[in-house]
């Protein structure tokens, strides 16, 4: 016979039958603040996109809180709007039948207790009509300041109690705080409520195909890793660059600036995923241990004046568009010494890397809209030809594009045909569009399953957030302190100091 | 960018291709495998589109082999190779040669294909209709990982699917397996949800549908419990329905894309399981290249073993006395038996 209650395993699983998905178990998303953007333009999309690939449990309820005055219908015809607009997968109806009957909308404020009332019934009620098992994300896609009321309303209400096997879990997006304190403070909030383990922090670069694939290139492949330390790389690059200013943001982003906005979290993510050592297994665990070992050993420079950029876009063209400066902005300050530029230097102190700089930059309103991670690799220690045949070559380099059109490109020399020995560089370029899935999924719908089914690999934690501020902190403090960002064009790759940083170390930034 | 060529050789197709990758200016490509299409002129047109469709998910070089009849003995002595290359945008993201083959050359059809295969990427050849009844030992079939038939093409599928467990060779799969993936995937969500002892099932769908039996083999395999197969009208597979210790669990598809899964004390759900075309199975099949284990070992169970139902079996429930293993038979009667309240249940 097949088993016995309470023998646990389900028979028709089996780890060898690669066909079958992951589906998440019985559970709803409830969402907080979900008339916003991010809501309508990536969470209701990739979950109907996870719905039509199958990925989502049967009764998959989705509850949206706001406080706009919405009826159920109101809030169905809405996502219906977003999912048309902006899934991925084809619309098809009967995927929509299956997700519209656990569709719910609560109305109210933070701080209405009645609202929250009705949301426990609506979810009490949805654990009745639809089996989501008492098991519920809350996402909260609201302005920082809203957390903590957000959190202590769940509380009091009773919506964060896990009954007998049932979870409930909070994802939180950033920014995690503004410094090291606040952070701290903001983890204090959530995880009086939440259990560590249950709080999911959303860093959607994590989410990606290729940022995932940085994994699979260093520790799958044997002709990457032997050559993937001090002995060989020169330094590495790893680069974020906007081609937009600020836009709507102008309220959040002012007094934040760049390095916290970007270097704080994706940019030292993704060079910890770039310079970790191997970890012992592909859990979260051993991820997390190996990511905080190494944010551990971030090393700053001496002189931050001498190895850190900030920079302030002003007035130009941008592709061909004539934009304004930062300063002239709508809702900023004229006086304000917010950074749209940062590019920082760090070193990372352990046998691999010592005296292997990182620079790490990111931008608003730069040349083009582009994410990548640059390893650059020293030039042959000798070279059989003469000084002519390789005027023109560069160092080696591989190039991991994030985005967009996610790739790898590997830059090397080569002979240019004809009858002299001349060596140029060429590139070689794996694009995943092409090489695999013309639409990769996005990072929600891959983070989204993520938190439903309990599984932590992509989402960075506690430890892991507050080392990065401890690098930042030190950087910002002295900014604050000394002088002005420096003016650069809009529509160029930052400002010349940049570029004067990198000279000063015999090297020079790739164009992306 | 479209090049004909008449009685060719495979060395002359191999100028072709790069000469139009030259022509539309990508001389290097990312294509993952070489998909080879074994098909008459009949089926060619939407085999190769789905084909096509596919190829945006897996970039590849696709060979379409078209064996043509030539009607008279003069022709049959005869031999010639016509081939139609294309890249670009008629070609989805790879590249296609569509290969017709006259007289003898037809018989030698793995002589064209090889020298035209990607180097070192792996290949996979899809027949389908008429597929070989050892399609590891056929010719083409042996240039190939992996070996894609359709038995829900053939005359008479069920005895097929014998013939296929007969000659399985690791690397050997079915659409008619690829069709059911949806299916398996929301039963074993199911039996996640529901801590039980699986003592019987019946699975209903139309007659002359492979998938049907595969998805009882693999249940039966899986839970090793007897299986009823019954009959009903369609489309394709209608209901699966699993006598559990904990109550019935019920999965019902009366239309071919919104099903309901009832499960005893729990509301009934909506579940979307919509009817795939065959570029998005044959997708899916690209995405692995190793053997299927789940499927051999599906296979291997027997369709012989099923306690496959002849009439309706709603019609007359009781009536059914028809020669199945000893072992199988009163379970599987009980369960029928208990399964009608259940039925009503889910409905309301």
């Amino acid at each position: 016979m097949s088993r016995l209650p309470g023998s646990g395993a389900n028979p028709l699983r089996d780890p060898a039958d690669r066909r079958l998905p992951r589906i998440a178990g019985p559970s709803g998303l409830v969402i907080f603040g979900v008339t916003g953007d991010l809501s309508r333009k990536k969470l209701m999309p990739a979950v109907y996109d996870l719905a039509n690939r199958g990925l989502l449990p049967p009764g998959f309820s989705l509850v949206g809180f706001a406080r706009r005055e919405w009826a159920h219908e109101d809030f169905a015809a809405e996502v219906h709007d977003a999912v048309k607009e902006h899934s991925r997968t084809p619309f098809r109806e009967e995927v929509w039948q299956q997700l519209i009957q656990g569709m719910r909308f609560v109305q109210g404020t933070f701080d209405d207790d009645d609202a929250f009332e009705r949301l426990r019934g609506t979810i009490e009620e949805l654990d009745k009509a639809q089996g989501t098992g008492g098991n519920f994300a809350f996402y909260l896609s609201v302005p920082p300041r809203s957390f903590p009321v957000v959190i202590q309303q769940l509380k009091k209400h009773g919506l964060t109690d896990q009954s007998s096997g049932s979870w409930r879990r909070a994802v939180i997006e950033k920014p995690f705080g503004h410094d090291l304190r606040s952070a701290e403070e903001l983890n204090k909030v959530v995880h009086e409520v939440f259990e560590p383990d249950q709080v999911f922090r959303i860093d959607h670069y994590l989410g990606k195909e290729t940022v995932q694939n940085i994994l699979a290139l260093r520790f799958a492949n044997t002709m990457f890793e032997p050559i993937w330390n001090r002995s060989f790389v020169d330094h590495v690059q790893i680069t974020m660059a906007e081609d937009i200013g600020v836009g709507g943001r102008a309220g959040y982003y002012d007094g934040i600036g760049a390095a916290r906005d970007v270097i704080q979290n994706h940019l030292l993510q993704l060079m910890a995923l770039t310079a970790m050592e191997e970890p012992a297994s592909f859990d979260a665990d051993a991820l997390a241990a190996e990511k905080t070992k190494v944010l551990g050993a971030v090393r700053l420079p001496k002189d931050l004046g001498r190895s850190t950029v900030r920079g302030q876009y002003a007035a130009g063209w941008q592709g061909g568009e004539k934009v304004i400066g930062y300063l002239e902005e709508d809702g900023i300050d004229a006086k304000s010494k917010t950074d749209t530029f940062a590019a920082i230097k760090l070193g990372i102190d352990n046998r691999r890397w010592a005296g292997v700089p990182f620079y790490l930059r990111t931008g608003k309103r730069l040349g083009r809209r582009v994410t990548e991670i640059a390893v650059v690799f020293q030039r042959a220690p000798h070279s059989p030809f003469d000084h002519t045949a390789t005027e023109e070559l560069g160092s080696n380099a591989v190039v991991i594009r994030v985005q967009p059109d996610e790739g790898i490109t590997v830059r090397f020399g080569s002979k240019v045909p004809g009858t002299s020995m001349e060596i140029r560089d060429v590139s070689m370029d794996f694009a995943y569009g092409e090489s695999f899935t013309e639409s990769s999924p996005e990072a929600y719908e891959r983070l989204i399953l993520d938190v439903l089914l309990g599984d932590a690999n992509l989402f960075p934690r506690t430890e892991e957030v507050e080392l990065s501020w401890q690098i930042l902190d030190p950087i910002e403090e002295y900014w604050d302190r000394h002088g002005r960002p420096a003016q650069y064009k809009s529509g160029t790759w930052g400002p010349v100091e940049a570029d004067e940083m990198l000279a000063r170390d015999g090297r020079s930034w790739r164009r992306p | 960018m479209k090049i004909d060529l008449t009685g060719t050789t495979a060395g002359a197709i191999n100028k072709a291709l790069v000469r139009g990758r030259r022509a539309i200016g990508t001389p290097a490509v990312g294509m993952v495998l070489t998909l080879v299409i074994v098909t008459d002129e009949e089926n060619a047109y939407d085999a190769l589109k789905a084909a096509n469709d596919a190829s945006r998910e897996h970039p590849s070089r696709t060979l379409v082999v078209i064996k043509r009849v030539s009607r008279s003995p003069r022709d049959r002595t005869s031999s010639r190779l016509d081939a139609e290359v294309r890249v670009g945008a008629e070609a989805g993201t790879g590249e296609t040669v569509v290969l017709r083959l006259y007289g003898e050359v037809s018989e030698q059809a793995d002589s064209v294909v090889l020298p035209l295969l990607l180097p070192d990427a792996p290949v996979v050849v899809w027949w389908p209709v008429y597929a070989p009844l050892d399609p590891a030992n056929d010719p083409l079939g042996a240039l190939a990982q992996r070996r894609v038939t359709d038995t829900y093409a053939a005359e008479q599928p069920v005895r097929e699917l014998s013939a296929r467990a007969e000659a399985y060779a690791p690397g050997d799969t079915d659409l008619s397996w690829t069709r059911i993936t949806p299916w398996r995937s929301m039963l074993a969500a199911a039996l996640d949800q529901v801590v039980c002892e699986v003592k019987a099932v019946e699975v209903e769908g139309e007659e002359f549908n492979p998938s049907c039996e595969l998805l009882a083999m693999w249940l039966a395999d899986r839970l090793d419990v007897p299986v009823r197969r019954s009959l009903s009208a369609g489309p394709g597979l209608t209901a699966v329905r699993m006598d559990t210790s904990e109550g019935p669990i019920t999965l019902d598809r009366a239309d071919g894309s919104l099903a309901t899964l009832s499960i005893e004390g729990q509301p009934a759900r909506a579940v979307a399981l919509k009817r795939r075309d065959t570029a998005e199975l044959i997708a899916e099949e690209l995405r692995r290249l190793d053997p299927d284990d789940t499927y051999a070992s599906a296979l291997a169970y027997g369709v012989e073993r099923l306690n496959t139902v002849p009439e309706p079996a709603r019609a007359e429930p009781a009536a059914v006395a028809e020669p199945v293993e000893e072992a199988a038979k009163a379970p599987a009667k009980k369960a029928a038996a208990k399964k009608a309240p259940a039925k009503k249940a889910a409905a309301k």
